[in-house]
């Protein structure tokens, strides 16, 4: 049963990079930014943010020296792999007059192949959301598909949890479940850095044939596993327990607790740019000053902004409660029902870089509280 | 590297983000603020629709909006009746013949125009409300033995606002449709009817049991004339509407037409008051 699981050492880590660089991929992976990790090309092991690990509280974030020299023992940034997926800005066509004639074209098209190595298994999950929602329909994002197709994902168990994670609690982590290449397991790196490895994928196999690994020990399965459960159990928050959330946000549109949170909620769209579900985008056309040439582009757009509701005569949510509402009834009950899972993973972020610190689990436990009590 | 569509219909694999090259071919002033454009493709495509579906039509350098197709069918024309409310709207209504313009689509479901068959009909209209329901009403006239009674009613603010005026004639004389008309103002040359769409539900006999309403107008109107036809007996899965929330993509993945957990753009624009009727009634939803 467990013949399935391998150790590499970090050499073989290093090892894998450089096959997957040398086979023209483009490799993303964690690095040590201004103050924060952020997903950014890697070449080595060393650009990883090594002996770091990060505090987060709702609206703090600190990035401080680990016990060991560990690769990823840190938790989830301000970044989101879907930048690389569903990208915060690109042109859909452009026209031009020639002649009498005006010629349009697609912009899209992108034959980069990536992998990302240091995936967490919320992460995953939301990447498995994004696909339902951008290529499970009857229309196709065909850009996301593409990247999609072409990444490998190279995913890490957490071994620490985030102050402000509760994947747990949403049935989405810290063990990596959904659909990976390679997973790992650090072990905590002492004479020897190990990491235990399984494959998820035909091309997950081939990569191990490739670096070279060894069957793991009985020990060493253990290990790996103990890891992630004492990850589940120190879990910073949890998603309130035994509470249908769905319909308690479906039966309390009316709730006073909407305009409660509006009163702290400045509508910085914060937690709608870091979030690794959330979706939406707009777009603008624009032309050159001779209007002999035009095009489209596509952005990350986020349902705290006024425009996002506008129509001739007004905007529908004028108010922080409605749209503060939106997005939260959203991620946790109408997403259900457009796409057949929550739309949160819970991944923390929106708790963390909320400038205020609102706490999506607490606005759900405050409205249920007040509804049962 | 080829350039291809971002994103695709994946049942035709048809590209769906980027417009098909059109011309004007006709432009018609139809009231003080809208125009009626008719739009060829530029190389000539199959395009069906089916009444009450949408398109996204493109103001080249200036923007896209959602604007309904008005039909009639068949004529291997596209008609859209735009009224100019800003920039994306103003553009498209200056667009003289053979100017290009883009358009998607068609996106969305529809009136219930099978349902209907066998049924008496009730229309209701405001303003320009009557673009989207004009080719339902066409193709009425053309089965026009399938279906019982009809009935438009239709709302506008001034007389000159009333848009297809001979038409309508055509509607009430050949295509027995009992059509009445009411207008917000009007000077004392009016011979019809004064205020509100509503206050014409009293000339519709309805029979609950066999009637099937279509109503398309500004969202306040729909609540009142929904409720109306609600309170005379007719059942909310009988009241079929159609919804306007802002689109920016019009396939589902924009995220913007959400209202609770509909997608105006995919699951509608027309849905029933069974389903709108409880969404509607939340503020700022
Ligand atoms: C399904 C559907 C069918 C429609 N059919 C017609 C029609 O047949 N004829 C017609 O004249 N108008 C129709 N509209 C409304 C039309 O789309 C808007 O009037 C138009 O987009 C306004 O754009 P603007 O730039 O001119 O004005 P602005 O008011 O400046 O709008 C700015 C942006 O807001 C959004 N917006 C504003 N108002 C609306 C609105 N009512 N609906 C959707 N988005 C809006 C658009 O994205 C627009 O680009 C329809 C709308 C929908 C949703
Ligand atoms: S809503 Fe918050 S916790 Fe949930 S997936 Fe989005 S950012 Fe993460
Ligand atoms: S909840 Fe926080 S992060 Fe989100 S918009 Fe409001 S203030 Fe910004
Ligand atoms: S218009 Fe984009 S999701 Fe409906």
């Amino acid at each position: 049963m467990n013949a399935d699981k391998r150790v590499i050492t970090d050499e073989q880590l290093q090892k894998l990079i450089d096959v997957l660089i040398g086979a023209g991929r483009r490799v993303l992976g964690p690095v040590r930014g201004d103050g924060v990790v952020v997903y950014e090309d890697i070449q080595s092991v060393n650009d990883f943010p090594v002996g770091l690990t990060d505090e987060q509280t709702p609206g703090g974030y600190r990035l401080v020296e680990a016990a060991d020299q560990s690769y990823f023992g840190f938790s989830v940034g301000p970044h989101v792999w879907k930048k690389f997926l569903h990208p915060s800005q690109i042109e859909l066509w452009r026209a031009r007059r020639e002649g009498e004639n005006l010629i349009i074209e697609a912009s899209g098209g992108n034959n980069e192949t990536y992998a990302f190595i240091g995936v967490r298994a919320c992460e995953l999950a939301a990447i498995s959301k994004q696909d339902r929602v951008l290529t499970g329909g009857d229309y196709v994002d065909t850009h996301y598909q593409t990247r999609r197709e072409n990444t490998l994902l190279i995913a890490v168990n957490c071994g620490k949890a985030g102050g402000c994670c509760f994947c747990a609690s949403m049935g989405t982590g810290p063990e990596v479940r959904g659909p990976f290449d390679l997973a790992l397991t650090e072990l905590s790196p002492a004479d020897e850095h190990l990491f235990v490895v399984e494959a998820g994928s035909p091309a997950g196999q081939e990569l191990l044939l490739e670096i070279g690994s060894r069957p793991a020990t009985e020990h060493e399965i253990e290990t790996a596993k103990s890891i992630v459960e004492r990850t589940a159990l120190t879990m910073g928050r949890s998603m309130p327990p035994d509470v249908d959330v769905p319909r308690l946000l479906a039966d309390n549109l009316l709730h006073p607790r909407w305009q409660e949170v509006a009163e702290r909620c400045l509508s910085c769209a914060n937690c709608t740019l870091v979030c690794p579900t959330c979706f939406c985008t707009t777009v603008e056309d624009i032309s050159d000053l001779a209007g002999e040439s035009f095009a489209r582009e596509r952005r990350w757009d986020s349902c705290f902004t006024m425009d996002f509701s506008y129509l001739h005569g007004g905007g529908v949510r004028n108010t922080v409660a409605s749209r503060y509402r939106q997005w939260m009834t959203h991620k946790l009950s109408t997403w259900i029902e457009q796409f057949g899972s929550s739309g949160c993973v819970g991944c923390g972020r929106c708790i963390t870089w909320c400038p205020v610190g609102i706490d999506i689990t607490q606005e759900v436990q405050a409205i249920a509280g007040a509804q049962t009590g | 590297m080829s350039l291809k569509p971002t994103a695709i219909d994946a049942r035709s694999g048809a590209p769906a983000d980027v417009p098909k090259l059109c011309y004007v071919r006709k432009r018609r002033h139809d009231a003080p603020d809208a125009w009626t454009l008719e739009i060829e493709f530029a190389e000539s495509v199959p395009f069906s629709y089916t009444p009450g579906q949408f398109n996204m039509l493109t103001a080249f350098g200036v923007g896209e909006s959602a604007i309904s197709i008005s039909g009639p069918p068949g004529q291997g024309r596209l008609i859209h009746t735009i009224r100019d409310v800003g920039p994306v709207s103003h553009a498209l209504t200056r667009l003289a013949p053979n100017d290009p313009v883009g358009v998607r689509g068609p996106f969305g479901v529809g009136w219930p125009m099978a349902t209907a068959e066998g049924q008496d009909v009730v229309i209701v209209a405001g303003g320009l409300g009557l673009a989207p329901l004009r080719p339902a009403i066409y193709h009425i006239l053309s089965r026009r033995e399938h279906f019982g009674d009809v009935w438009l009613l239709y709302g506008a603010r001034r007389p000159e606002d009333i848009l297809y005026r001979s038409e309508i004639e055509e509607w009430r004389k050949k295509g027995h449709i009992d059509v009445n008309i009411t207008v917000d103002h009007a000077g004392m040359d009016w011979p019809g009817h004064v205020g509100v769409v509503t206050g014409l539900l009293s000339h519709v006999n309805m029979d609950v049991s066999r009637t099937i309403a279509m109503l398309c107008g500004p969202e306040v109107m729909m609540r009142f004339v929904a409720a109306s036809l609600t309170e005379k007996g007719l059942g909310v899965g009988r009241i079929f509407l159609s919804m306007e929330r802002n689109m920016k993509c019009a396939i589902g993945h924009c995220g913007h037409c959400q209202l609770g957990p509909a997608f105006i753009c995919r699951d509608g624009p027309v849905f029933t008051f069974e389903r709108m009727g409880p969404l509607m009634s939340v503020k700022e939803l």
